[in-house]
């Protein structure tokens, strides 16, 4: 039988001093990617955009699991977006949107 | 029980007081609990206060520090023997290799640091973490220069801080990670910061070290050094003069 992917939601936040699109915001996260860990890496990543509030600078990726710290390291080396001085930061992971948006707005809650 | 993050190098203007203060801000924001800022060697005191009652409104602790860059081994002994009882945190940014040698032998320093950007002046050998090793220097690593470089530079960087990360974990040489960042958009979570240390191989349980175990251990020991009251480790002044029965 074959083995059920393991994925994991990130919530990202988007620090930036103008607004930025979906696309671009998803150009720099490949571009990232594509830098540190190639075509080959990449491929393996299942790199998704779920869903991304421009308002409040938010976005909700999917990536597999076994990739999660190459992500995190590969998201942290973004330091523009659109050519715009920019730095993403990952709020919280979780195995499921559900539980992410649960504790995404227990993060939000108890911001100082 | 929880880490406790420290980001040991942090460099806003700090003669730009709002820059300072929205630094401070995201560090605690971004989940860090100590902070370190080099003070200008001109007027350390002053403005170590001045950070340190910055940072409490921020509820973060201060670590003052130094950043010592001499040309010569007998300026970095000059500058150690000035400056040593005044900061927590003494960082030499060895640009030779003899200062690279002395710096990592004596006992007053506290963290090396190399410059990123020429691999020539990378002297972290196996010579150096010997002299490290018997001693108690960290070995620093700035996270800004692998945000901001790009290509054949950030490559040769990332080789050279992989043999350099090698070489600490063979001598058992503490290794520190700090963002080096001079504005907030350089500056990353710690678990962000522990992350990018998997480009060049340091496992996960030193890296999350690397941003809160070992630069605690660095400010707390130098702390304690600090205190009037301190004699030598594991000994201090608990009654004096009249205080004595």
């Amino acid at each position: 039988m074959k083995a059920k992917i393991r994925r994991r939601y990130l919530a990202l936040k988007i620090d930036s001093e103008g607004k930025i699109s979906q696309k671009e915001l998803m150009d720099a996260i490949w571009d990232a990617v594509l830098r540190l860990y190639g075509e080959y890496g990449a491929s393996k990543t299942s790199l998704a955009l779920i869903e991304y509030d421009v308002e409040k600078n938010l976005a909700i990726i999917r990536v597999a699991h076994a990739e999660i710290e190459n992500i995190r390291a590969a998201i942290a080396t973004i330091t523009e977006v659109a050519a715009k001085p920019a730095a993403v930061h990952i709020l919280t992971v979780s195995g499921t949107i559900k539980k992410l948006r649960k504790k995404l707005e227990l993060s939000m809650a108890f911001k100082p | 029980m929880k880490r406790r993050f420290a980001d040991l190098h942090l460099q806003p203007n700090l003669s730009d007081v709002e820059q300072t203060r929205h630094m401070l801000a995201k560090a605690t924001k971004l989940g860090y609990r100590l902070v370190a800022l080099p003070l200008p060697t001109a007027s350390v005191e002053a403005f170590a206060k001045k950070l340190r009652l910055i940072c409490q409104e921020y509820r973060l602790d201060f670590a003052s520090r130094l950043d010592l860059k001499p040309q010569t081994p007998r300026e970095l002994l000059r500058q150690l023997r000035k400056f040593r009882r005044l900061v927590e945190v003494i960082a030499v940014v060895c640009k030779t290799k003899e200062v690279a040698r002395q710096a990592a032998k004596d006992h007053r320093v506290d963290l090396l640091n190399f410059p990123a950007t020429d691999s020539r002046r990378r002297f972290f050998d196996k010579a150096e973490a010997e002299l490290a090793s018997s001693s108690v220097a960290a070995l620093e690593i700035d996270v800004k220069p692998l945000l901001m470089l790009k290509g054949p530079t950030r490559i040769r960087l990332l080789a050279a801080l992989r043999k350099e990360v090698a070489i600490a974990k063979d001598y058992h040489v503490p290794i520190v990670i700090s963002s080096g960042a001079t504005n907030t958009l350089q500056m990353r979570k710690p678990l962000e910061m522990a992350a990018l240390t998997t480009l060049f191989d340091l496992d996960k349980p030193t890296a999350l070290d690397a941003v809160s175990k070992t630069p605690l251990t660095i400010f707390e020991r130098n702390r304690e050094k600090l205190n009037p009251n301190f004699v030598a480790p594991g000994i201090r002044i608990i009654r004096r003069g009249s205080d004595c029965p």
